[in-house]
């Protein structure tokens, strides 16, 4: 039971990681200079777009752990999201507004969620996962759609932001929109993080062989319910900055239509690859604004242009992109 | 609640199993036969609703637009099946996803773009455009009843083919062990796009029969695709006899729920709560149901055997 | 990322000499619903609102109008995306928006804190009427309740003595609910919610017809009216009891309700019979250019576009944000409806009526107005609002 045979259990990590590190860093440095581009050209507008696409970012890369590390499609992701939204939307209707009181409750209410449903999806495997995963995010949503204290399906403005420590951070534009960077460079780093360690690699191994990774002592179910947990904390993480980003929330947050966008931006980035989900996110928030912009009816552009990538592009965009730079490998994991 | 009521909760419930099964049925084939999650097989459903309005636009009779719609529905269904289907058999479910994703999208903007974003109706057929009396004065369409007889019919029809038929037994060998079937010499390339072809149809003969009933509308097979899901996953992929129990159970837990439910909560506390919580609960019924289900047989019903 | 489809809506051929001054154009973004189902409501607020553009050469109180449209699609996400663009990306003066009250829940903070003028042509929910309100935001309809109310009103002076109620599960069915029931002090046989995307009434229609009550009170907007109509008369119900309704059979319904709908009782603030003759004249150019007849939406689509001429009237522009708001709380023009002025909540104060579906001589159907229920009527929650 070493690591070099749960290396050999797992599949290799693509070898260009620093050249992956370098488009990464590159996405960061690039966002990290909206707020000027910003100043440039259409006013805050920039901005909030990019803020949207790296929340999506942070929900996409959680979702990735499971997908790409894991092996565990979850039809449901958008549910945690939700739960970090409505944690944070209710906290400020009740008038709490300490961060350092909606994170926690954020947390705690994704984890529980996430361990209780967790436990019982994970002993389904396959596309009945898929579905377990669909019936629970669906019982949720139903559950938002009829807290009438709190909108109900109309969903519920909030009148004020949340307070970090006595500074304004989240209340301003720019603060925000550093918070939410920060946010995703530190989930980027995790995730990574994780894929490379013991843990990450003993997910891999499972998903690629479950009977051999339990052969040499490990709990499948344990890893598995582990990832699953703190997949749903960093996506209740993205929900409390959808909350704060929006100041509106809604059960739509979580509808079963944005658990498939999050898939679709994992699958269309790539798979378990590390920028996958990073550039998905990017590519959909950009791509939607500017077809929107060319025809009302956008749609029939972007639809075939989603069963073309699917189609032709092995391993996503991540994947095509690293081809690019050179026919070393092929992207994904 | 009285029984007249009730009686016409089942009825109703019926009606949306029938539907719900002819979408399934092809669902259930395909995914079992090909391992093909086909998430535009709701697509499908209404394909087969609009065509059965523009049908009947140029020939002023539902029957007609029956007629004219099936096989309509059919070539349609080829046409995805060569253009993108196929492409996708052996790729990964995820991939399926996505590129089955893009096609929803886009069949859904081309409807609102062809037939506009409004809702549209169908009248139907002259012939049973009347109701039978029920008792305490109340009446039920003729319609719905010759929905359900329909529906009951291709169930039984479906049964024979996969049953007795030599197509019904490859089909069933594929849904238990595809590699064997292929192993033996079957073409089957030609095997897939015939049953494509055929869960498309029905799907499409779902869509026509429902048009009447309810209002055709882009989109209108999107959420109906959902639940056709959750009615393969508690019949077992790849089981038609799973699919048939389980349409008939999820139409009539969600129909007869509906109206238990909220009076049920009425009796326990007061009506503005009941009226708040009662329709939400009513909704979480069938995930309940499936829930349920897969804790106690995580492969569902009626597993098929090979599927994965 | 110029949305170049929705700027190509820029309106106006150079008919009047400029004003002193003016050399921008005065930009206005619209967040309406334009697809899905009930399209036909935010297709019927553009459409007032470009006739009224036109009819004035493409100018607003003498000022070149540039409109932006965008559609919404009926989800809150989406609508969010839509005002934000308007306002931050195009920096728009105006925003006029929305149809669903949803939908302006969600704009709502966004438009207002960003300082720019937030006009609701169609919805106007209790939200902001009260505690709430803005300096900010105007309401050219109505408060959501006060049609539920008068037709609460109209039950209890027509004697019913039991109603059944049936509205969708959200706010704004929720909100007509406890409309209807402020004026009207009879029994209620049954009050049933049932899901905005609810497909089959035939349940409910079941329990209508055992429920022994004198008349159903509806809130049924968009197909589901359509649906709700052809069953309730098909089950043969409508020789049993009396149908009455809001925003149920409507302008945008009626042509696919037609005779199904005959004889329905309705409540509004205005029908395309409106005994006036700029309502009149409204009506015939309306109908001449889209080839539809106009509902209230379309009115007050209209009526949006004349107030902002009558505020650009006063001030040329919106530079002086105090002085536009003054003008706009005059509200000197002309409304469609007759008496039209704003509360302190900048809701409106108007009449109410009760309607009926008819059959007009040319074939097209058509509410029609029977009596006018409440006059100067102002909503319950203006007191609560501290402007």
């Amino acid at each position: 039971m070493t690591a070099s045979a749960l290396s050999a259990a797992a599949d290799g990590r693509p070898a260009g990681r620093r050249c992956a590190v370098g488009i990464a860093l590159g996405i960061f440095v690039l966002l990290a200079l909206t707020p000027l581009l910003s100043q440039l050209y259409g006013g805050g507008y920039l901005t909030t777009l990019a803020m949207r696409a790296m929340i999506l970012a942070i929900a996409a890369i959680s979702l990735d752990l499971l997908i790409g590390q894991g092996g565990m499609v979850s039809f449901g992701h958008a549910a945690f999201v939700a739960l970090g939204a409505y944690a944070y939307g209710i906290a400020i209707d009740e008038g709490v507004y300490s961060i350092f009181a909606i994170l926690p409750a954020a947390f705690a209410a994704a984890g529980l969620f996430a361990l209780v449903t967790g436990a019982i999806s994970l002993r389904t495997r396959g596309v009945y996962f898929i579905m377990i995963t669909l019936a629970f995010a669906q019982m949720l949503y139903f559950a938002m759609g009829s807290l009438s204290r709190y909108g109900a399906d109309d969903g519920l403005t909030l009148w004020s932001s949340a307070d970090v420590a006595g500074t304004g951070l989240l209340k301003s534009d720019t603060g925000l929109f550093l918070s939410i960077l920060a946010a995703l460079v530190g989930v980027w780093l995790l995730v990574n993080r994780i894929a490379v360690s013991r843990f990450g690699r003993v997910l891999r191994a499972a998903r690629q062989n479950p009977t051999r990774v339990a052969t040499m002592g490990y709990s499948v179910f344990r890893y598995r319910l582990t990832a699953y947990v703190i997949a749903a904390l960093i996506a209740a993480l993205a929900g409390v900055f959808w909350g704060a980003q929006a100041n509106f929330v809604s059960p739509a947050i979580g509808s079963w239509q944005r658990s498939g966008d999050l898939i679709a931006i994992v699958v269309l980035g790539g798979m378990g690859s590390r920028n996958g989900a990073l550039i998905g996110a990017l590519f959909l928030v950009f791509i939607e604004e500017v077809l929107s912009g060319i025809t009302h009816d956008w749609r029939l552009i972007f639809g075939p242009m989603l069963v073309l990538i699917a189609l032709y592009a092995h391993g996503g965009l991540a994947g095509w992109i690293e081809r690019l730079q050179g026919p070393r490998r092929s992207g994904g994991g | 609640m009285s029984t007249t009521l009730l009686l016409i909760q089942v009825l109703n419930g019926l009606q949306l199993g029938v539907i719900l099964f002819l979408i399934a049925a092809g669902l259930t084939l395909v995914f079992g036969v090909m391992g093909f999650i086909n998430l535009a097989h709701g697509v499908q459903y209404m394909i087969g609703a609009y065509l059965c309005w523009a049908l009947y636009q140029v020939t002023g009779s539902f029957l007609a637009a029956l007629a004219l719609a099936l096989p309509a529905a059919l070539a349609l269904g080829v046409l995805l099946e060569v253009l993108v289907f196929r492409h996708l058999y052996d790729r990964d479910h995820l991939v399926q996803v996505l590129a089955t994703f893009g096609v929803i999208i886009f069949v859904n903007q081309l409807a609102e773009v062809l037939f506009g974003p409004a809702a549209l109706s169908v009248p139907p057929p002259e012939l049973l455009d009347w109701s039978f009396p029920l008792i305490g004065g109340m009446r039920y369409s003729a319609y719905r009843i010759a929905l359900i007889g329909a529906g009951l019919g291709v169930a039984l029809g479906l049964w024979l083919v996969i049953a007795k038929t030599r197509a019904g037994m490859l089909i069933r060998a594929g849904a238990t062990n595809p590699d064997m079937v292929d192993a033996l010499g079957v073409n089957v390339r030609r095997l897939f796009l015939v049953v494509f072809a055929f869960g498309a149809m029905l799907a499409g003969f779902a869509g026509v029969m429902a048009a009447p009933v309810f209002s055709v509308q882009p989109g209108m097979g999107d959420n109906l695709l959902i639940v056709a899901f959750v009615v393969i996953i508690i019949g077992g992929i790849g089981s038609i006899r799973g699919a048939f129990v389980a349409a008939l159970l999820v139409g009539l837990v969600d129909t007869v729920g509906r109206t238990l439910v909220t009076d049920g909560l009425r009796l326990m506390m007061d009506p503005s709560s009941a009226n708040q919580i009662g329709p939400a609960l009513a909704s979480m019924l069938i995930y309940l149901l499936m829930a349920g289900v897969l804790f106690f047989k995580p492969r569902g019903l009626f597993a098929a055997g090979g599927a994965r | 990322m110029k949305k170049l489809a929705a700027a190509l809506a820029v309106l106006g051929t150079v008919v009047f000499s400029p004003s002193p001054g003016s050399a921008e154009p005065v930009k206005i973004g619209m967040v309406m619903t334009l697809s899905g189902p009930p399209a036909a409501l935010g297709e019927q607020v553009v459409d007032g609102f470009r006739l009224a553009l036109e009819q004035q050469g493409g100018r607003l109180g003498g000022r070149e109008i540039e409109l932006i449209v965008e559609d919404d699609e009926l989800k809150p996400n989406v609508a969010l995306s839509a005002a934000t663009a308007l306002v931050e990306r195009d920096q728009v003066d105006i925003v006029v928006g929305t149809v669903f009250s949803n939908m302006v829940q969600a704009i709502f903070r966004p438009v207002v804190e960003s300082e720019t003028f937030l006009i609701s042509p169609n919805a106007g929910p209790s939200t902001f009427a009260g505690r709430n309100c803005s300096p900010y935001f105007f309401v050219t309809s109505y408060q959501n309740n006060q049609n539920a109310e008068t037709m609460g009103a109209y039950a209890q002076q027509a004697g019913y003595e039991s109603v059944f109620m049936i509205a969708p599960n959200y706010q704004a069915g929720r909100d007509n609910m406890d409309g209807f029931q402020k004026h009207y002090e009879g029994e209620i046989a049954n009050q049933i919610y049932v899901p905005l995307s609810h497909q089959d009434f035939s349940p409910q229609i079941a329990r209508m017809a055992t429920s022994d009550a004198d008349a159903v009170f509806a809130f049924m907007p968009g197909g589901l009216g359509v649906r709700l109509v052809g069953q309730f008369r098909s089950a043969g119900l409508a020789d049993q009891m009396d149908f009455m309704s809001v925003f149920t059979t409507d302008e945008t319904t009626l042509p696919a309700q037609k005779d199904d709908a005959l004889g329905f009782k309705a409540a509004g603030n205005w029908a395309p019979d409106m005994p006036n003759d700029a309502s009149r004249r409204f009506v015939a150019a309306f109908e001449a250019k889209y080839g539809y007849v106009p509902g209230g939406y379309a009115m007050q689509g209209y009526d949006t576009a004349m107030l902002i001429d009558s505020a650009l009237e006063k001030t040329g522009g919106v530079d002086d944000q105090d002085a536009f708001r003054e003008a706009l709380r005059a509200a000197d023009f002309t409304s469609l409806r007759g008496d039209f002025a704003f509360n302190n909540n900048h809701y409106p104060i108007q009449d109410f009526y009760q309607l009926k579906v008819e059959q007009r001589s040319d074939g097209a159907y058509i509410t029609s107005i029977e009596q006018k229920v409440f006059d100067d009527y102002e909503d319950s929650f203006a007191d609560q609002c501290q402007m």
